[in-house]
């Protein structure tokens, strides 16, 4: 396609239309001035259906997550930067080293192109950060009324070390139970963007990659069990999942347990629970308790894990019950999280 | 957090809970209902149970405000989010809430009726002044805590002519539902009760002293915070220890003896006292609900709508109806934790974080096993 023969696309006021995802014309300047200087790597540039992709050397890691957020721009992130690390964290608690994204763009007719590009330039910054490529791509539009904005779909590829096996079901008896930050972060900075609710906070969003923290981890336990990072659902749901994968209990003890003050007022007027809130740049870790005190030390070295903390430990009990010491004295269960979040009313 | 951390203070509470050993008698019962599920949720969440001497026992009430809402109104709800023309709005927990046939506001939401769930009444009129074609509904449930929001959305859509916007009122009071409970021929045995908090900023502490002098209980209103919760049983044991059947308050930061008084001249204004209404769990209770006041019919959805009520009886294995009147427990149930769960409930008091079952669920189901 010639340059000359086609009119910039209007990233100032032009929207997205249905004919930027009917494989002709249209399309391909969507991809040739957006996504692929964008994202620029070796692999994109081969400009073929598949890319393909050197021998791996190790075990590969694989993972998949859908980003259907609203808004889709909050404090501390947007889609576009939250669809990279969501996968490359997946990749990384697995102990894997990611390596390659691809990316699925659904958009809705009518979605801004300003929008769309500062979304594809968040991306494109975080994957570059994250010292992962964006290989291949695509990008479908749907009828107005049909979609969310934009919708993205991201796989990761991720090379695991030889001798590491991370495995949710490896939490035993007698472990410590450790967290990199404070919690909660992520949801409620989305939340607090929400159109029917918007309050003025100075809660941002956690979300980042995890990979270096994680190897640092790794590298400072050798007896590391596993490691998850509490998205939907929050600790408490990770922390059930835990449980039942590996046959045990939990003790947790409520005031080791890091929330940031802002979190904290913001769940507590909404009448939530900031342990069931999403995060998206924090990750648990198991560990054999005599190395607890290195892997938290680790934790701490590290930019992303500053405030990590003990937070409790691994117990045996048959019906893999999390449970919680409160600050009070009493101890209360710490359960799944049933249905949606829903704030009480009086 | 200021103002909230220094009520959640485990040091005080153990001291609380020492004085609360000291004080109670051996061998004689304290049988303390808490009203509301606010306090529910406090014992639940911070596991008060656990730090009382073993003759204090405290008995859930019905004071959880989806709990307590009739299948046939739930039902009545869903018709109207149903109609192609209605956006209903209601606050979050009532979404979930068990209907006839499994159904629930969130299942109607699914068959493509426009639920949306709001934080506050002022949203619902948001929502009416920016779509004048729909008719927006406002499903109003809650105890008087939630009234004078209602009254002021009603006084504002009339203030503003919003001809697309009304109302679907389900406020109940507290003080008759305490009565009915109290008079009911097989009333279980209470010996005092943790008075409501919310509902006493606005309606004051004045109207329970009626209820405390004709049964002879003394009830003390308690704010939500675990260390009000204690002290109120503090101050029961001591009250029941002299043979006191006062109403005392100990959320004194909050309430008065005559609450708020612009709050309650406007709830007067807006709505008024029904002859009679329909309790989960309690049945008909004499005025002990409000509706839409007639002077302003317009905005009331029951009329706008023709919608007639329909009693539905509750599931037959559901014991939300004796919990509510504190003569059973969730434990006592059949199908608690078996067939009726948090992600499925069967009744209403598994649905909100404030009913008994539920919070029985989620922070102490564990007990049991101990116990086991």
């Amino acid at each position: 396609m010639s340059k000359h023969y086609t009119r910039p696309l209007d990233f100032k006021h032009g929207l997205v239309n249905l004919t930027h995802g009917s494989g002709g014309r249209a399309m391909a300047q969507l991809v040739s001035e957006l996504f692929a200087p964008a994202f620029d790597n070796e692999w994109l540039a081969q400009g073929n259906d598949q890319a393909i992709l050197p021998p791996p050397g190790g075990r590969l890691a694989v993972a998949t997550d859908s980003h259907v957020i609203s808004p889709l721009f909050f404090p501390g992130g947007d889609i576009g930067s939250l669809a990279v690390h969501g996968t490359v964290n997946d990749l990384a608690m697995g102990g894997a080293e990611p390596r390659y994204l691809s990316a699925g763009f659904i958009l809705e007719e009518g979605l801004p192109l300003a929008d769309l590009q500062r979304i594809v330039h968040a991306m494109a910054r975080a994957a570059r950060e994250a010292g992962v490529a964006i290989v291949t791509g695509d990008t479908k539009v749907v009828e107005r009324g049909k979609g969310d904005g934009v919708f993205i779909s991201t796989t990761g590829i991720g090379v695991v070390p030889a001798g590491l096996t991370l495995s949710g079901d490896q939490a035993r008896p007698g472990d410590a139970i450790l967290v990199s930050g404070t919690l909660g972060d992520h949801g409620m900075a989305v939340m607090s963007q929400r159109e029917n609710l918007r309050f003025d906070s100075p809660i941002v969003s956690d979300s980042a990659a995890l990979h270096t923290l994680a190897q640092a981890l790794t590298a400072a336990s050798p007896g590391l069990r596993l490691m998850r990072d509490p998205t939907r659902g929050g600790l408490a749901t990770t922390l059930n999942e835990i449980a039942s994968q590996s046959g045990v209990g939990m003790r947790l003890k409520e005031s080791a347990i890091p929330v940031s003050p802002a979190v904290r007022a913001a769940c507590e007027f909404l009448g939530l629970d900031p342990l069931y809130i999403a995060n998206e740049g924090k990750l648990i870790a198991i560990c054999p308790a005599h190395e607890a005190e290195a892997a938290l030390a680790a934790l701490r070295a590290h930019p992303l894990g500053r405030q990590a903390a003990l937070i409790g430990e691994v117990v045996e009990d048959s019906h893999h019950f999390v449970r919680v010491r409160t600050d009070f004295g009493g101890e209360r269960l710490l359960d799944w999280l049933s249905g949606e979040m829903l704030p009480r009313i009086c | 957090m200021k103002y909230v951390d220094e009520f959640r203070r485990g040091d005080v509470a153990r001291g609380m809970a020492r004085r609360i050993h000291e004080s109670v008698q051996a061998g004689r019962p304290y049988r303390l209902m808490e009203f509301c599920g606010g306090h529910t949720h406090a014992i639940a969440r911070y596991g008060l149970t656990g730090l009382l001497p073993d003759n204090v026992r405290l008995i859930h009430g019905p004071g959880c405000p989806v709990c307590v809402l009739p299948i046939g109104r739930v039902d009545s709800a869903i018709e109207l989010a149903l109609r192609p023309e209605v956006i209903l709005c209601s606050y979050g927990d009532t979404l979930r809430v068990p209907a006839s046939n499994r159904g629930s506001l969130y299942q109607a939401r699914a068959q493509g009726a426009d639920v949306r769930m709001v934080y506050s009444v002022t949203d619902a009129l948001q929502i009416a002044r920016d779509n004048p074609q729909r008719e927006v509904v406002f499903f109003a449930i809650g105890f008087e805590t939630t009234t004078p929001p209602t009254a002021i959305a009603l006084d504002t859509a009339r203030r503003e002519n919003l001809k697309n916007f009304s109302v679907f009122c389900n406020h109940v009071l507290t003080p008759p539902a305490m009565r009915h409970l109290l008079a009911a021929g097989d009333a279980v045995q209470l010996d005092g009760f943790i008075g409501p908090s919310h509902v006493s900023t606005v309606i004051g502490s004045a109207p329970y002293a009626a209820v405390a002098a004709e049964f002879a209980k003394p009830v003390v209103i308690a704010g939500f915070e675990p260390l009000d919760v204690l002290q109120s049983v503090l101050m029961l044991v001591e009250q029941i220890n002299r043979g006191d059947t006062r109403v005392e308050t100990q959320f004194t930061r909050a309430v008065t003896e005559t609450g708020n008084q612009k709050a309650r001249e406007l709830v007067a204004h807006t709505l008024a006292l029904r002859d009679s209404f329909e309790w989960r769990g309690l049945g008909q209770v004499p005025h002990s609900a409000l509706a839409v006041h007639p002077d302003f019919a317009d905005f009331d959805a029951e009329l706008r709508f023709a919608l007639p009520y329909r009693h539905v009886p509750d599931h037959k294995a559901c014991e939300c109806g004796a919990i509510l009147r504190g003569q059973k427990s969730p434990r006592d149930c059949k199908v608690f934790g078996l067939v009726c769960t948090p992600d499925n409930p069967l009744g209403s008091c598994m649905v909100s974080s404030e009913g008994a079952c539920a919070a029985h669920y989620h922070y102490g189901r564990f007990m049991e096993t101990a116990e086991a």
